[in-house]
């Protein structure tokens, strides 16, 4: 163990990783497990076919008040492109901070808290690596308008796959109401947590908010249902790959705009409209325009993993693009990735050459998801 | 008789006349992880001890296989072509990599036997 593995924060669930004998590598600053015995492949294909749990405690947990609900979620719109106002009661919404230069800062969930709760807040994940500047962000521009608290004190449970459902109804029968993209509190195993059906493998599943001191419970009493099993960093990966997902540092960064990583969906139609996020003028002319670049999947046609970094080239040579994220799709059975490539080069189907190794690799641009999406709608 | 060998990148060596089958070792394979994809080299290519003779991917990250001697490689495993698993299913068996026609089989000599080998792995943790 090195000196600087002594500095790596720990989630709650830490012994119980090191119990289930998990392979623990260093990310975002924590000691997380990346796979446990059975290995990527096995987790990877369990969560498509039954119910993987992941620890990502990691990532950061903020409640966001003001007045009432309206003066939140205003004050969140100055930094996001989404329209908050009009959510409802329990509804939940993918959105990003953007910069002056239309870039993305950090990708993010916005929950409004439902009924049973103080309908006033919103409930904010955002990524474990920009936690603290997202924080310091947060409070840089809205510390005036809004109460920032991140929620130290809670772990966060990802349950997801075909069967997450099912295991989940046997601990609250009102999970089976909700649909994709809510959340609401429910009693798990005694404990009081808040759950929204939603994710980051393409899967139907849910992600629980708990408080750190009874994350360990009922793990525990999640992985004593026969269906689920523990999944770790490196399954998580490919499964939002295969689903076509961003991974903040890699697809979505400072100097990409929504517009180019083929997110505009998330930017409703009055934002798009009215601006008044920073960056607007930028992103609302390559809306108008067609950007310079897009973000596509990628697929190889041999067996070949093309990983992050991969040059791409037109086959007469020129280089048109990078592969931001790519690797082995363990349900599609075959390498898998996404990158920019120019917009002139964008269309599904363009044959492209993939640099690998000194080495011109064919690969075709495809439509993504991978993996159809299996969102409980 | 045939004797395997190690080297200090975890590949193993077994002789068989002038002939050296080359796979990566059990330890490596647990190291890596499922393996997804290799990539074997050409036969005929002319390998040099330390540099590369194989690729080996697994769902995360590509590693090098360096050649532990040097030599033709005159036979390689294409079976791994469709099973890449078997890397990790039979390590020290028939998830071997290449066959190369040693140039020089005084570089044998450099390489762990079998008990020197297991002290090593066990000095790097």
């Amino acid at each position: 163990m090195s000196a600087s593995d002594q500095n790596l924060l720990r989630t709650p669930l830490y012994d119980l990783h090191v119990e289930l004998g998990a392979k623990m590598v260093p990310f975002a600053g924590y000691d997380m497990s990346v796979q446990y015995p059975a290995g990527i492949l096995t987790e990877h294909l369990h969560t498509r076919s039954g119910a993987g749990l992941f620890d990502v405690s990691h990532m950061g947990q903020i409640r966001l008040s003001a007045a009432n609900f309206a003066a939140a979620a205003i004050a969140l719109e100055s930094l996001c492109p989404a329209d908050f106002q009009v959510l409802k009661p329990g509804q939940q919404r993918y959105s990003f901070f953007t910069n002056e230069a239309g870039g993305i800062l950090d990708d993010l969930m916005v929950t409004r808290a439902g009924p049973g709760t103080d309908a006033d807040h919103l409930f904010v994940v955002v990524n474990a690596g920009c936690k603290v500047q997202d924080i310091a962000h947060l409070r840089a521009h809205l510390s005036g308008r809004c109460r920032i608290e991140p929620l130290e004190d809670r772990a966060l449970l990802a349950l997801q796959g075909p069967k997450a459902a099912a295991v989940l109804v046997r601990f609250a029968p009102q999970s089976a109401e909700m649909t994709f993209m809510t959340g609401r509190p429910l009693v798990l195993g005694g404990m009081e947590c808040f759950v929204t059906r939603s994710g980051y493998t393409g899967e139907d599943g849910f992600e629980i908010s708990v408080p750190a001191g009874e994350a360990d419970n009922l793990t525990r009493k999640l992985l004593a249902d026969p269906d689920v099993k523990p999944v770790g960093l490196g399954a998580r990966d490919s499964l939002r790959l295969e689903a076509g997902l961003c991974l903040y540092g890699n697809d979505i960064t400072e100097t990409t705009t929504p517009v180019e990583a083929d997110l505009v969906w998330a930017i409703q139609k009055r934002r798009r409209a009215e601006g008044g996020f920073p960056g607007a003028g930028i992103i609302q002319k390559q809306i108008a325009d067609g950007p310079p670049r897009k973000r596509v999947g990628i697929l190889p046609e041999g067996k070949a993993p093309a990983r992050a970094h991969t040059e791409i080239a037109t086959q007469s040579g020129e280089i048109v693009g990078e592969i931001t994220s790519g690797g082995f799709g363990p349900s599609v059975n075959g390498p898998v990735a996404m990158g920019y490539v120019r917009s002139d080069h964008a269309a599904i189907g363009t044959q492209l050459n993939l640099m690998v190794r000194g080495k011109a690799l064919p690969a075709k641009v495809a439509a993504m998801p991978f993996t159809p999406h299996r969102y409980h709608r | 008789m045939s004797d395997v060998r190690y080297s200090q990148e975890h590949e193993w060596v077994r002789v068989e006349g002038d002939v050296a089958t080359i796979g990566i070792t059990n330890y490596a394979q647990e190291q890596l992880g499922d393996v997804v994809f290799v990539e074997l080299p050409e036969i005929g290519r002319q390998v040099a001890k330390g540099k590369e003779l194989a690729v080996v991917e697994s769902v995360k990250a590509a590693s090098e296989v360096y050649a532990p001697v040097s030599g033709e490689v005159v036979e390689v495993n294409s079976a791994l072509t469709d099973a890449p698993a078997t890397v990790n299913e039979d390590a020290m068996g028939k998830g071997w990599f290449a066959k190369v026609k040693l140039a020089n089989k005084s570089e044998l000599g450099a390489l762990m036997d079998e008990a020197a080998y297991k002290t090593y792995v066990k000095g790097l943790h």
